[in-house]
């Protein structure tokens, strides 16, 4: 059997509409982004196709992102949609090695929706715009009509400054990189699916989001040479680490047991049939850096409070090259795959 | 990862491979029932660790890849009604029809919604009464006893507008067809856990004794199977070919008096056909006669949906345990979970799909084995 013509078939041919999991951060999400914006766009900047475009103004280095915020219900807990529109623009910046600088702010209002929750998504918002160092610039705002809208819809873009000597891009990890989470995996998303679903899980589950640019500052302190860094949002670990070997070409290894999943997390999947590898995060990071640095990067994350439960999950290698394997406990191995679209729960 | 480390210890595995490692002589086939299990299987890499002699063959006990089309299609029919809602457990959105998923219904304007129980549906039947509720009902004897309580509460709770499409389908016929089959090559099965921790084990006896097999109850966590496979093969290996309860955390002799009680009010056996499988003789559930009025098939006139089955799909003989997915020519080509042909590459349970995304590193030294001939 030949594995290399497992190439996935013509893209959109059987969805001539939109579905959920174009969205999903998935393989939906990249084809409409691959066969449709980006020949329609076009542009050198877009085809980085990093989470941050980095591209040179007036002699400087600018990274340069925005991001729509859609979450339901609009209070999670742990944060709000206002802390998430914030925190992930900031982080993408981050993940470019910038510290954001100014953001923008576009609320899409729905007719109907109460002052008092805009106020509190809107207090929100500021309060983390001040934690993680960042001026709201400028802002717009739109109402629609009731039922065209879950309430309240942020879109926010940021931009900031790429520090001299940082290139961070998937293009830079080679085999032998060691590959670092900054702590526990799986809790927004199954944070946000307790409320959105009514569902408990005996323990409540806190949202992480959290501005990540301190902890890439004191990660770029200890060398400006790290390979690649992402936010898994998004599908989760699983989609970063692919869309990582997948742009780099080299094979990602990891070992499953040390992947850092709490016991609620676990307990919340194993109960739904999910698997915490596609959860969505908000407040963690991957970072692939070279060997040499890696105990020190490592020290340095321990020492900041978002990266005190850092820990080593594995490494890149040249066999298998764009695919993601994991070493399961039992010492067998597996294909860890870029997801589809959505995760579904599953029927038993 | 740190949980359920109880049931995922590698030293209790470890010894547990021992065993079976020390206690194989000859090769043997086994059948793991339920695609929960067989995902267990291929996640963890239990197959790779297993001696070669010990063959695992996965079957048919994926609720949703056999799930029949004419049924997906129903479904389909009746979600695209702008008065309806659509409920159902997630893993059947994404399950081919004839040309269509519910996922596209819901893109085209239907109101298909996922819940998590079927108790969710009757509640949204309640908050919209100028509505028709409707909830796919389909699966295994696990599924079947909520189901039913939800048709018992609608019917008590005077609830006109909820019905349920019902496909449910029973474990014990299906191991019968299995081993009827003249191409059989089970020796033993591994019976689902939670199947029986409903049911009992009151079915298996008969046909354990008719069929020379071991039946070994087998929960879903590796040294559940393993301890699974261990029973078995000790059977085997010494002719034995009896009932045995390693799972015995959740299975009781007797099953849930109270779920099979629920269950003998709502439903009553019929015949039913598995997809890719064809026809079981009393292999399924549907709603009895006293509760006709909350069923969707009786409800919406659904009749004469002409079916197409994808003519290069071979889940049927998959789901048999007559082939192991990647030996099907369009897999990974023609059929992956991006573009599947058959439920077995989209479900969450489907072996084709637990293929496909665990194991394709090792595809191409994935080897054919002969089992010993069926005793």
């Amino acid at each position: 059997m030949d594995v290399e013509a497992w190439t996935c078939p013509a893209p959109l041919r059987d969805r001539p509409r939109v579905v959920m999991g174009h969205g999903g951060g998935g393989v939906l999400s990249a084809e409409l982004v691959q066969q449709i914006f980006a020949p329609a766009f076009g542009g050198e900047v877009l085809a980085q196709m990093g989470d941050a475009a980095v591209l040179s103004l007036g002699g400087a280095r600018l990274a340069f992102s925005t991001d729509s915020y859609v979450v339901r219900p609009l209070f999670f807990p742990g944060g709000s949609i206002g802390d998430l529109a914030v925190n992930g623009t900031v982080n993408d910046l981050a993940m470019s090695g910038a510290r954001a600088a100014y953001l923008s702010c576009g609320f899409v209002l729905e007719e109907g929706v109460e002052l008092d929750v805009v106020t509190r998504v809107s207090e929100a918002l500021g309060a983390a715009a001040r934690t993680a160092g960042v001026e709201v610039a400028t802002g717009d705002t739109k109402v629609v009509e009731a039922g065209h809208g879950d309430g309240i819809y942020i879109n926010t873009a940021g931009i900031g400054l790429v520090p001299a000597g940082v290139d961070l891009r998937p293009q830079r990890v080679v085999p032998g990189d060691v590959v670092i989470v900054s702590g526990a995996i799986g809790v927004h998303g199954v944070a946000v699916m307790s409320v959105r679903e009514g569902l408990e899980f005996g323990v409540e589950i806190k949202s992480d989001c959290a501005a990540l640019g301190g902890l890439v500052d004191a990660m770029l302190a200890v060398t400006p040479d790290l390979h690649v860094l992402r936010d898994p949002t998004r599908g989760g670990l699983a989609a970063t680490l692919n869309e990582i070997a997948q742009a780099s070409g080299t094979g990602v290894v990891i070992r499953e047991r040390d992947v850092p999943v709490p016991p609620a997390v676990a307990n919340a999947c194993a109960i739904l049939g999910l698997d915490p590898m596609y959860i969505a995060n908000e407040g963690k990071l991957v970072a692939f850096v070279p060997r040499e640095h890696a105990d020190a990067v490592l020290e340095a994350m321990r020492a900041h409070p978002l990266g005190a439960d850092s820990v080593i999950v594995g490494e890149t290698v040249e066999t298998h090259p764009g695919m993601v394997v994991a070493r399961t406990g039992l010492g067998g191995t597996r294909v860890v795959d870029l997801p589809i679209g959505e995760q579904l729960p599953r029927i038993c | 990862m740190k949980y359920i480390d109880e049931f995922q210890d590698p030293e209790l595995a470890r010894r547990l491979l021992d065993d079976i490692h020390a206690t194989v002589t000859r090769p043997w086939a086994l059948m793991e029932v339920c695609g929960g299990q067989t995902h267990s299987i291929i996640r963890h890499g239990i197959d790779q660790l297993l001696p070669d002699q010990v063959e695992l063959i996965h079957g048919p006990g994926c609720p949703v890849c056999v799930t029949p089309l004419e049924v997906i299609d129903k479904a389909l029919e009746i979600a695209s009604r702008p008065q309806v809602i659509f409920c159902s457990f997630g893993d059947m959105l994404r399950v081919p029809g004839t040309g269509r998923d519910l996922f596209q219904v819901r893109g085209e304007g239907g109101d298909v919604r996922v819940v998590y129980s079927p108790l969710d549906a009757l509640r949204i039947a309640q908050q919209n009464p100028d509505r028709e509720v409707v909830f796919f009902g389909i699966g295994f004897e696990t599924t079947a006893p909520p189901n039913a309580m939800t048709v018992h509460q609608a019917r008590k709770l005077g609830i006109a507008n909820f019905s349920m499409l019902v496909s449910h389908v029973r474990v014990p016929p299906a191991i019968e067809a299995i081993m009827s089959s003249p191409n059989c090559r089970v020796q033993g099965f591994l019976a689902a856990g939670h199947v029986c921790s409903v049911m009992g084990v009151g079915e298996y006896p008969e046909l354990a004794e008719r069929f020379r097999v071991p039946i070994v109850v087998t929960g879903f966590e590796p040294l559940d199977i393993l301890e699974g496979v261990r029973r078995a093969v000790r059977q085997l290996e010494r002719g034995e070919h009896t009932v045995d309860n390693a799972y015995a955390r959740a299975v009781r002799p007797e099953g849930n008096p109270a779920a099979r009680a629920m269950l003998e009010d709502v439903f009553e056996v019929t015949d039913r056909a598995w997809r890719g499988i064809g026809v079981i003789p009393d292999s399924g559930w549907r709603l009895s006669s006293k509760y006709r009025d909350h069923d969707a098939e009786y409800r919406f006139s659904v009749d004469g949906i002409r079916t197409e089955e994808p003519a290069e799909c071979r889940s049927g003989e998959v789901l048999q345990g007559l082939l192991k997915p990647h030996e099907c020519e369009a897999f990974g080509t023609l059929c992956t979970p991006r573009t599947p042909l058959g439920a077995t590459m989209v479900s969450s349970e489907g072996a084709c799909a637990a293929y496909y995304l665990y194991r394709r590193l090792d595809m191409p030294a994935t080897k054919t084995r002969e089992a010993t001939p069926v005793v």
